[in-house]
């Protein structure tokens, strides 16, 4: 096979897949992303449908088990949002820690994550956690 | 006086690595076999420096010296001996002096075992290799030196995140660090090629080897970080799409495509400017690695320090390597040769597809890692991109390539047969089929989870099609040899991982529920009696130990505090055969007014889940044969070339 048709065997190939990859990955981007938003602009921001994580930290007091499934209020010091999560939470879960969760955004008073995340040691906190105490004057850490 | 003596270790070794680099480039340009051998000696003595250095750090850790910063900051006396020795490289600065080791020693490696490489390629390629492990010293040195001191010295240290404090942080990120600082060697081949404006065979083979090792070590790596956080984590997963898994798994990807390319550019000299530019892109991904795991720009458990210099640091490092290398490929390799034609239907062409299926998948992986990075920085709208992301692309792609997978074998250089081919494999289409409607019909399962166990199958089968091809009979499969058995269990082993990776993602099952001793449920098919909950001592921790018996057997599965950082772990039970996992993880207690009320447990049963582990331990195997006959193979070439300069 002369050289010019076995380049165009590669980019026949390469055409069909990356164009593929392509419209996979918008596909992907659209509806598999998750927005961060905080606990005090969710309401208002956040479109209803759309994947939102909200972080902050877990009201002190808030948490309580309600017919197996586990319910609380995320803050970050002006506003907050109030979750339900059915499952168990992770082992570092706890009352004024840093918390993130993830689910589908339907308005209503009470939001249903799908995904509740917290921290990984004791120094650590996720980054945009971090970012929306600092933003609200509620960050108590190193700057 | 010994941190000192390791800093002054380590300043000597930045010395001699770009003393490395100088004589080694220098020998090739001017080809001089006197510096080049200069080059070589230099680095063999390198790699002791470094490893020298590196012992002084482990004693450090060993006396819990805390005058140092970084033992103060990661090391209690409590802590046991192993972890002592590990947390070595459980942190930012001790991982930094082991990626230095690393890469001095497969200098020492390059230098001593040239292989069939012509001289002055060998020369060049031992001087890039000197480079780049000055610049990796030259990092450690000024902003992650581990031999700082703390001045007054600590009473007492920091403990180990407990998290890391598993038999797994002995082995994991030394093998991930050859894995990633292996590729440096595949990188300095093709810039030392670029140099030279040659590809030949004779890179081609040399090549492979070093690619061989950082892929089966990256495989072993990325396998038992997952098994990890299967067992530690108590999420029940295996595979998070974490952009840390993905910072190691794109490297693989690259290691893979470059594995496939190489052979083509070895045995038939075609794809040569393309190898070359997969050897680039390959280290290039492992820098990319190391900046997101190390930067601080992701927040995880792999993420040591929050400090954005040095982030920038390792992001100008990668600029220097890839920049530089691209740079240089622009300029040399139009004028590399591109010799012998194929037809469409070739193994060359099956391999390509291999290629440029390897290459678009690690796209996908790649945009969605950094998708996030570039949104913020743009528009400072903070994203997470998830799982459901990575399935819809990266699966899908992964799919199309697997169905080419088994053809290509069957298929000879520059003119292949598909006709011959499918009556073979037209077996492993109706096995892969028959799981399809299998899995549809009385599995109920969703149309992904069929194709995905259908694919599964096709490669398993089509691997076991093609031996039995090759061997004729049951007789002869024995003695096939041992290059043919190396592509056979990597192949297979990529079948096993699919079905188990499809299976698992499927039909895993998930359950919660409230325990007091002597309660029972049924789960998956079974009955679990929680038998008893006690308090155990350990080393460095309490826990909370719960005593199940499901049917005849027994399963503990503790819930542990770490006496110095009050941190909780779950120390999972796991009740697993090939079939699937039963996977309890004890939660935390309610509090009723006296004593717990109720013990959170929560159940998994993940099917099929040590398929997945098994097909990436078969792959490494694969690829560990893989390389007994390349080394086989150079030890027949250079013992009758040095007889022949003998005599």
């Amino acid at each position: 096979m002369r050289k010019s048709s076995r380049r165009l065997i590669v980019i026949a190939v390469a055409g069909v897949l990356l164009s593929l990859a392509a419209g996979l990955t918008l596909y992907g981007l659209q509806d598999s992303v998750a927005y961060f938003y905080k606990p005090s602009e969710v309401a208002a921001k956040a479109r209803v449908g759309e994947r939102v994580r909200v972080g902050g930290l877990v009201e002190a007091g808030s948490v309580a088990r309600d017919d197996g499934a586990l319910t609380f209020r995320v803050t970050n010091g002006e506003g907050v949002v109030a979750v339900r999560y059915n499952g168990d939470p992770p082992s570092l879960f706890g009352e004024n820690e840093g918390v993130v969760v993830e689910g589908v955004w339907r308005g209503g008073e009470v939001f249903a994550a799908e995904r509740v995340l917290a921290k990984h040691d004791e120094n650590y906190m996720p980054r945009e956690v971090v970012e929306a105490l600092k933003e609200s004057g509620e960050w108590k850490g190193p700057q | 006086m010994t941190a000192e003596l390791g800093g002054f270790l380590l300043a000597l070794a930045l010395v001699m690595a770009f003393a490395q680099g100088a004589l080694g480039l220098i020998a090739g340009w001017r080809r001089n076999e006197g510096l080049g051998a200069a080059a070589a000696g230099v680095a063999q003595s390198n790699a002791i420096i470094l490893l020298a250095a590196f012992a002084i750090l482990v004693s450090l850790f060993l006396r819990t010296d805390y005058s140092v910063a970084v033992v103060a900051a990661n090391s209690h006396v409590a802590k046991p001996l192993l972890y002592k020795i590990a947390g070595t490289w459980g942190n930012h600065e001790g991982s930094m002096l082991l990626w230095c080791l690393v890469s001095a020693t497969f200098a020492a490696l390059l230098a001593s075992f040239p292989g069939g490489m012509g001289r002055t390629l060998w020369n060049r390629a031992v001087g890039v290799q000197g480079v780049v492990t000055g610049v990796a010293i030259a990092y450690t040195l000024v902003l992650s030196s581990p031999f700082a001191r703390l001045d007054p010295a600590p009473l007492t240290g920091k403990d180990l995140n407990p998290l890391l404090q598993d038999p797994a942080l002995a082995i994991h990120p030394p093998m991930l660090y050859l894995g990633y600082v292996g590729l440096s060697v595949p990188f300095s081949l093709a810039i030392a090629a670029l140099m030279e404006g040659k590809v030949d065979s004779a890179w081609a083979r040399a090549l492979r080897p070093w690619t061989l090792i950082a892929w089966v070590t990256l495989t072993l790596g990325i396998t038992l970080g997952s098994y990890w956080a299967y067992y530690e984590l108590g999420w029940g997963g295996w595979w998070f799409w974490d952009p840390v898994e993905n910072a190691s798994f794109m490297p693989w990807l690259a290691a893979a495509a470059l594995l496939h390319s190489a052979i083509v550019t070895e045995r038939r000299g075609s794809l040569a400017a393309w190898t070359i530019l997969l050897a680039i892109i390959g280290f290039g991904l492992a820098l990319l690695g190391t900046f997101l795991v190390r930067s601080g720009v992701l927040t995880s458990v792999h993420a040591f320090a929050v400090d954005p210099q040095r982030g920038y640091a390792i992001l100008a490092m990668l600029a220097f390597f890839v920049g530089g290398g691209f740079m240089l490929y622009a300029w040399r390799a139009p004028r590399l040769s591109e010799p012998s034609g194929f037809l469409l239907v070739s193994r060359e062409s099956a391999l390509v597809v291999n290629n440029v299926g390897l290459a678009v998948a690690m796209g996908t992986v790649l945009i969605g890692t950094l998708y996030p990075l570039l949104l913020e920085a743009m528009t400072d709208r903070l994203i997470s991109v998830g799982p459901p992301f990575f399935n819809v692309t990266f699966g899908p792609l992964m799919a199309l390539l697997f169905l080419a997978l088994p053809i290509a074998p069957f298929l000879a250089w520059r003119r292949g047969d598909l006709k011959e081919a499918w009556r073979w494999l037209q077996w492993a289409a109706y096995a892969a089929a028959g799981v399809a409607v299998v899995t549809l019909a009385l599995l109920r399962g969703p149309i992904w989870s069929a194709l995905g166990l259908a694919v599964g199958v096709w490669v398993l089968f089509g691997a076991l099609l093609y031996a039995w091809k090759r061997a004729g009979s049951f007789v002869r499969i024995a003695a096939l040899p041992l290059a043919f058995w190396a592509m056979t269990a990597a192949h297979v082993g990529a079948g096993v991982f699919t079905i188990g990776a499809a299976a698992e993602t499927a039909f895993r099952k998930e359950e919660a529920a409230q325990m007091l001793p002597g309660a029972s449920v049924s789960f998956a098919g079974r009955r679990i009696t929680l038998t008893d909950i006690t308090t155990v001592e350990g080393p460095n921790y309490t826990a909370q130990r719960a005593i199940f018996r499901v049917e005849e057997r027994i399963v503990t599965a503790e819930r542990r505090s770490y006496t110095v950082s009050a941190m909780p772990t779950t120390e999972v039970g796991i009740l697993g055969d090939l079939t699937g996992d039963l996977y309890i993880a004890l939660g935390a207690p309610t509090e009723g007014t006296i004593g717990p009320a109720a013990w959170t447990v929560r159940l998994y049963f993940n099917p099929l889940v040590q398929w997945i582990f098994a097909g990436a331990g078969l792959m490494a195997l694969g690829g560990a044969l893989g390389l007994v006959v390349l080394a086989r193979r150079s030890l027949k070439r250079t013992v009758p070339a040095a007889a022949a300069t003998a005599t």
